[in-house]
């Protein structure tokens, strides 16, 4: 059974200055590729807490923050920096242009939306033919997105072939919820920022930052090569599918649910998570007290897909905020599950032996 | 000159949905006041504004209208917090998805537009667009508080904000017809230090989207000796076929058609040739789906014109529409209006 030991470390708490700081994060603009507005940020936070700081050849940020005490476990957290977006490709001339998503968006969810583009924010939108131009048939038809162009009104020379592209969402609180664009995953870059200013002391806290998440994990794969930790536990935002079925039948299939706490992996698409964190969180979530789910097992994938095949292998898991509506423009997620989330992590560290790998059963 | 761009963005961050056109029509009485002689409030609730002309009386007059009312959603059911809703007005509910909304329940709830999962909607749309009846809206708040805030019949209005684009556009929901109103509004501007010989009725109408109420029953009540309807058209641009739109940034159209008085037509085209103001001619050969399909058949009959001002993707809320346009066809209207003469009607003949 497990005590809380350590009665004067204190759990983060989720405050206005953390809201304030997600809402920064969400709405800044980082495409894969491109995620200098958010690694600024992060930079920005992370600096006076980090013994080590640095932004490596793809961009991730990798910070450690050291323990004291000997033997230490090297901890390694992720969170990834990235959003999925889109790219301009063909510039179609006065203002129009065709693009690409980058990263899993199903075109339906660009229709008639305001966007920006590139480095200067400039607005567009991506727009759609007129009702009246339409017959019934053609509105039963999905959309296609060789349909669909960003058009920033006529004028020539404002965006470029290459600019990225985001959705224009800004963030706002809606009572109990939280309501912005890329809550995937800025939700775990908050919690991960959060973590590097009060990590626990007995530990080595390597925090990575990473990029390219949307695009194949590919971040992460050479942050944890760099870090060569322990163990690693992946902080990201799971979508929740929690809406009621059309015939009001149960919703067996709902992956994560809103206001149910943190979701912990066991299994998803790409990793089978490491059954002693499984254990060390399930365990640790019930010594404090803290509401917590079991992400449904299913498709989907986290950067725990690459780090547990890195070097000779990495003992890793994910633990999720549940969201709603992510890669779509505006993304909702509940303020407690964020708190408890980040509350169960900070126990978890804080609960970690320098012997957990040697003494629990594999 | 009238600012009108801080009028229009204003009017753009209002709802007012055909039926419940109060959200809006202060705002426009509060900018017509300084410009008219009288303001007015139909029985269905169309602003009417006054500005008398110098001719003696009793004098013609000239109607222009430009609807207020725009387009949205209403609730229809509340599951487990998420709200149901069908449309007020035209709406393709492929544009819906992922859109912020206001739920107009006993406070403004934010909220968002969700399609769910396909395993979760009926087999037989598993493929293809989700239609509007399956489509949810979250508030992000929790069943009890939407149960005690929300009502079945309450009125959801889109919640984009009105941006300027780069290539001097303005985008927005309700541009259509909210555009008109501005260019209804330029037009008085301008009329306010230009002699003229014939009464101006301005009217913001009702209803247009749905049953064109506003333009019938103001046209009946006001049954001016000529009318002008301003209405959005549908502009070039990425999805709509050339052949049934019209450049943007070009100037306003003049509709030509059964819908439109000839005479008035031709002295519009003239006047704007003469005035080198650019136009588009747009040919209308059946229902121009404007308040000139009402006011053309009010009472004994009026000579309507229908003026367009493109726009694109319209009845999405990111409608965009040139800055320009609007200038021109308040410049244009103004410019018509102030050389009416006494004895203009009888140029309103037929040819044959």
């Amino acid at each position: 059974m497990m005590t809380k030991n350590n009665p004067e470390f204190r759990l983060p708490r989720i405050g206005k200055a953390q809201i304030s700081l997600l809402e920064r994060l969400s709405n800044a603009c980082a495409v894969s590729g491109d995620e200098g507005e958010v690694r600024k940020i992060v930079m920005e936070q992370v600096k006076p807490y980090a013994d080590d700081v640095k932004v490596d050849a793809l961009g991730n940020v990798l910070v450690t923050r050291r323990g004291k005490g000997v033997p230490r476990l090297k901890v390694m957290l992720a969170a990834h920096m990235d959003e999925v977006g889109m790219m301009i490709t063909v510039d179609e001339d006065d203002g129009i242009y065709r693009f690409e998503v980058v990263g899993g968006i199903d075109a339906w969810k660009l229709v008639g939306k305001p966007i920006l583009i590139g480095k200067d924010h400039v607005p567009g939108v991506i727009g759609f033919k007129p009702i009246h131009l339409t017959d019934a048939d053609e509105r039963k038809k999905p959309v296609s997105l060789d349909n669909l162009r960003i058009d920033t009104g006529p004028v020539t020379g404002k965006v470029k072939v290459g600019d990225r592209a985001t959705f224009a969402t800004r963030f706002i609180q809606l009572g109990p919820s939280l309501r912005g664009k890329a809550l995937d995953d800025r939700l775990g870059i908050a919690t991960l920022i959060e973590l590097v200013r009060t990590a626990p002391p007995q530990i080595d806290l390597q925090a990575a930052f990473t990029v390219q998440e949307e695009n194949g994990l590919r971040g992460a794969r050479v942050a944890s090569y760099a870090f060569d930790p322990d163990l690693a536990i992946v902080l990201d935002s799971t979508p929740a599918y929690d809406q009621p079925t059309w015939d009001d039948t149960e919703n067996t299939s709902y992956n994560t649910r809103l206001g149910a706490g943190p979701a912990i992996y066991v299994a998803d698409g790409a990793t089978l998570s490491d059954p002693r964190l499984v254990q060390h969180l399930v365990q640790t979530a019930e010594a404090y007290d803290i509401p917590y789910q079991i992400r449904q097992p299913g498709s989907g994938g986290t950067d725990a897909g690459a780090i547990h095949k890195q070097r000779a292998g990495i003992p890793s898991i994910s633990i999720s905020v549940p969201g709603r509506y992510h890669h779509s423009p505006a993304a909702l997620a509940r303020l407690s599950d964020w708190q408890h989330t980040l509350t169960l992590v900070a126990a978890a560290l804080l609960q970690l032996k320098p012997d957990f790998l040697t003494t629990q059963e594999r | 000159m009238i600012e009108f761009l801080p009028f229009l963005k204003n009017l753009l961050s209002a709802s007012g949905l055909s039926g419940y056109e109060t959200a809006v029509r202060p705002q426009i009485e509060q900018a017509w006041a300084p410009l008219t002689d009288q303001l007015s409030i139909s029985r269905l609730g169309s602003l009417h504004g006054l500005c008398r002309g110098n001719a003696a009386e009793p004098r013609p007059s000239i109607l222009l209208s430009a609807h207020m009312d725009a387009i949205g959603l209403m609730v229809t059911a509340i599951v487990e917090g998420y709200l149901r809703v069908t449309s007020i007005g035209g709406i393709d509910a492929r544009v819906l998805p992922g859109q912020l909304v206001t739920v107009h329940g006993r406070e403004d709830l934010p909220g968002v537009v969700a399609s769910p999962e396909r395993r979760l909607l009926p087999k037989h749309v598993t493929e293809g667009a989700v239609p509007l009846e399956y489509l949810l809206i979250d508030t992000g708040r929790l069943p009890a508080e939407v149960e005690k805030l929300v009502r079945i019949g309450d009125l959801v209005s889109f919640a984009q904000e009105p941006f300027e684009t780069v290539g001097e556009t303005l985008v927005g929901h309700s541009l259509d017809n909210r555009a008109s109103v501005a260019v209804v509004t330029v037009c008085l501007d301008e009329l306010k230090n230009r002699p003229h010989a014939w009464d101006v009725w301005a009217v913001a109408s009702v209803q247009e989207e749905v049953s064109l109420g506003g333009a019938f029953t103001s046209g009946y009540q006001l049954r001016p000796s000529l009318a002008v309807a301003v209405d959005v058209t549908f502009a070039n641009g990425p999805g709509s076929p050339s052949h049934k739109t019209f450049p943007m940034g070009k100037g306003p159209t003049l509709v030509w058609g059964p819908n439109v008085h000839p005479a008035l037509f031709k002295a519009f085209k003239e006047l704007a040739e003469r005035l080198e103001i650019p136009y588009t001619l747009e040919v209308a050969p059946r229902h121009t789906g404007t308040d000139g399909f009402a006011l053309q058949v009010v009472g004994e009959g009026i000579p309507n014109l229908v003026m367009g001002i493109p726009l694109r993707y319209m009845h999405t809320p990111v409608e965009m529409v040139s800055l320009k346009d609007i200038t021109r066809a308040g410049r244009l209207l103004a410019e018509f209006i102030a050389q009416l003469d006494e004895h203009f009607m009888e140029k309103i003949m037929w040819e044959d």
